[in-house]
């Protein structure tokens, strides 16, 4: 109990030191920068994915084109109506406009990687199916047939 | 006695990076992207003529799903939980059965030879059938074919299909393709 005892010495509270905060928060900042992707687009489209079971994880997705399909989210819907819509990029597209995305993202791709290009499929859950039957065969018509359905893996 | 160096103030530097990884967190998605993978058959040219391809009636099942997303497998209505043991028979024909696909000798670089099933599953849609009943369909395709490889990968290998090595899992794969064609679409509003 000496340190009770001296009582006549003036001893402070050594202040709590906070230069390791910083390094834990960096820690913490290059945690996410390596885990994460930047955004690329705003989603103009309510996407819900479907559920499966069999999913398999993308493995290049600097090489995958995104067409997402559903209907507006609600701040559009009053200009562009509740109906399924495709998005490609960051508006509103019909279906003859595919091919020139495809062709766009296929340009910016390198040779070597054009043949491994995806198209991820993103569509809504509740969306028929005629619409994306008209996707698929306007991407066979730009042979892009390396597809994916976008599915997300239920919850166990 | 030597002047101690005033020490930096490092208080800040924790604001700091808060700052750059709320930033971070903002701007960026974390979310995994996945999904089931498809080869779209390449578009049949205009010029050639066009030739029916005819499979044989006994390798082909006709897997439907109409407007009401009510499923049809080898034309008799069916429930989607039933559907996979419907196709996994299909596929592998245990007893022989002349109206299940025929199995043929294939040889399989680095294992030998294997009777392949030469089954087709051909899955057809209505433009009114809904996305998710689709992909549940598929879903329970893709879960006959894996569970028909990790079958052959623990018959031959005593191993699951994930654990095996890449030449096994191409093995597998030679030995039980995944056969699956989403046909030509065409009009089936007036059934």
């Amino acid at each position: 109990m000496a340190k009770f005892g001296n009582s006549g010495s003036k001893k402070e509270v050594p202040g709590l030191t906070t230069a390791s905060m910083s390094d834990i928060v960096f820690m913490l900042l290059f945690f996410f920068m390596v885990t994460t992707s930047m955004r690329e687009t705003e989603n103009k489209v309510m996407v819900n994915l479907p559920e499966a079971s069999e999913v398999a994880k993308l493995e290049r997705k600097d090489l995958t084109s995104y067409i997402n399909i559903g209907s507006p989210i609600a701040s559009l819907q009053k200009m562009y109506g509740t109906d399924a819509r495709i998005q490609l990029n960051d508006s509103f597209k019909t279906v003859d406009e595919i091919r020139d995305f495809i062709a766009a993202e296929r340009d910016a791709m390198s040779e070597v990687d054009r043949q491994y290009m995806t198209v991820s499929i993103r569509a809504d859950a509740d969306v028929r199916m005629g619409i994306i039957t008209d996707v698929k065969q306007e991407l066979r018509r730009c042979s892009a047939l390396k597809i994916m359905y976008a599915a997300r893996k239920p919850a166990q | 006695m030597s002047k101690k160096t005033p020490e930096l103030n490092s208080a800040s530097s924790a604001d700091i990076a808060f700052l750059l990884l709320s930033y971070f967190l903002m701007t960026t998605t974390m979310n995994q992207d996945s999904g089931l993978q498809r080869r779209l058959p390449p578009i049949p040219d205009e010029n050639q003529a066009v030739e029916d391809q005819k499979v044989n009636r006994r390798n082909i099942i006709i897997v439907r799903i109409n407007s009401a997303d009510r499923l049809f497998a080898g034309n008799e209505p069916m429930d989607v939980s039933f559907l996979k043991d419907k196709v996994k028979e299909f596929l592998v024909n245990p007893n022989n059965d002349p109206n299940l696909p025929e199995r043929t000798p294939k040889e399989i670089e680095g294992f030998g030879t294997y009777n392949v099933s030469k089954g087709v599953i051909s899955l057809q849609n209505d433009r009114g059938t809904s996305y998710k009943a689709y992909i549940e369909v598929q879903n329970e395709l893709v879960k006959a074919v894996n569970e028909l490889r990790d079958e052959f990968a623990k018959a031959h290998f005593g191993k699951a299909y994930l654990s095996l090595n890449e030449d096994q899992q191409r093995i597998a794969r030679e030995a039980i393709p995944q056969n699956i064609s989403e046909a030509e679409p065409k009009d089936v509003s007036k059934k």
